[in-house]
């Protein structure tokens, strides 16, 4: 074991962290690619596209707010799109309260940084057996940042000028949440808050449609979630 | 450029505030005393499935089923990363070639 021994002890947290943060790794930096296309179009160059990708770091808003731009819109339209675009956030919030109580000084930047598939790949509380669970919480979640912040400022950059089409490498975040889904199931006794999540989201697209499906769900799967409580309490779910 | 950039970054940084306020409200409520209430621990506990579930629904939201290739490259895709992940446990293997054959069949179909 003396190469061990040689080797700092963070450094295998970094792999480690590096490694788990690989399936986001396409998919960010070929949709920040995309949003840096967008927002050069829309007539805000490099310093802009790094500045969202650092300061906001939600990618689905960050699309929305090219045409907020774009659009001249006021402070408070972008104030409540910004709400309804990211209201899942409070979600993703609630169900890491728990684990991330005790994060101490990574606390404020694991929160910040709790994008969808940051949440994937974090959400199971999984962390590699000797490793400060913290530390690599830490370091997947700013890998996956740097991803996205590397993506924005090629796009910006190279604009259109990619030589060979990538259309369809955005189903790698489908892919992500796929895999996450059944690794869970794999992992876990009972099945009902995986069957609730899936059949209250569809039920919700099919009565709201695409565009309002979300904010539904959510209190469907929340309030459906509840009701069971005394049902699923103390089993099923990853220990 | 449409807006001043000073309106511009006025928008900027309203989306990353209230972005962040949004990831941070449930701390900052469930700040008080060391012990998080049951409730939470059980949200906590049972969500984390429910919501990948809510975004697998979200991811395909747009996939339309009506008209060709009603939505076979996604469901011949996302049958595959379930099959590879039960099959070798690896995302990293079922994400990336999922995400291959799903290029492959929207350039086929």
């Amino acid at each position: 074991m003396g190469q061990d021994q040689r080797r700092p002890a963070g450094r295998s947290v970094v792999r480690q962290a590096f490694v788990t943060s690989i399936p986001v790794m396409a998919g960010y930096i070929v949709l920040g690619i995309g949003f840096g296309i967008l927002l050069r179009d829309a007539g805000y160059g490099v310093l802009w596209a790094f500045a969202m990708s650092l300061l906001i770091y939600a990618g689905s808003m960050q699309y929305v707010g090219v045409s907020l731009l774009s659009g001249g819109a006021s402070i408070l339209t972008a104030a409540l799109t910004t709400v309804m675009v990211n209201a899942r956030h409070l979600f993703y919030s609630i169900s890491m309260i728990g684990r991330y109580r005790d994060a101490g000084k990574y606390k404020p930047y694991l929160i910040f940084a709790l994008t969808d598939e940051t949440y994937s790949l974090l959400c199971d509380g999984a962390a590699p057996e000797g490793a400060d669970p913290d530390l690599y919480r830490f370091l997947v979640s700013a890998f996956d940042q740097c991803y996205w912040v590397t993506g924005s400022v090629l796009g910006s950059v190279l604009g259109a000028a990619l030589p060979f089409s990538t259309a369809g490498i955005e189903f790698s975040m489908t892919a992500l949440f796929i895999a996450s889904f059944t690794q869970q199931w794999l992992d876990s006794h009972d099945h009902t808050p995986a069957v609730v999540g899936l059949a209250g989201s569809l039920a919700c697209l099919v009565l709201f449609g695409p565009e309002n499906f979300l904010i539904p769900a959510m209190l469907v799967i929340t309030l459906t979630l509840t009701v069971l409580r005394p049902r699923l309490r103390g089993k099923g779910a990853a220990e | 450029m449409n807006v001043s950039s000073t309106h511009a970054a006025l928008l900027v940084a309203v989306m990353a505030l209230v972005t962040m306020l949004l990831r941070f409200l449930p701390f900052l409520i469930f700040r008080g005393g060391r012990q998080t209430p049951a409730y939470i621990s059980y949200l906590g506990n049972v969500l984390p499935q429910a919501i990948i579930g809510m975004l697998v629904v979200y991811c395909l939201k747009d996939t339309a089923l009506t008209a060709a290739p009603y939505g076979l490259p996604e469901l011949l895709a996302g049958l595959a990363v379930v099959g590879l992940q039960v099959w070798r446990r690896s995302s990293l293997v079922s994400i990336l070639s999922g995400t291959a054959l799903y290029m492959l069949l929207i350039r086929l179909f």
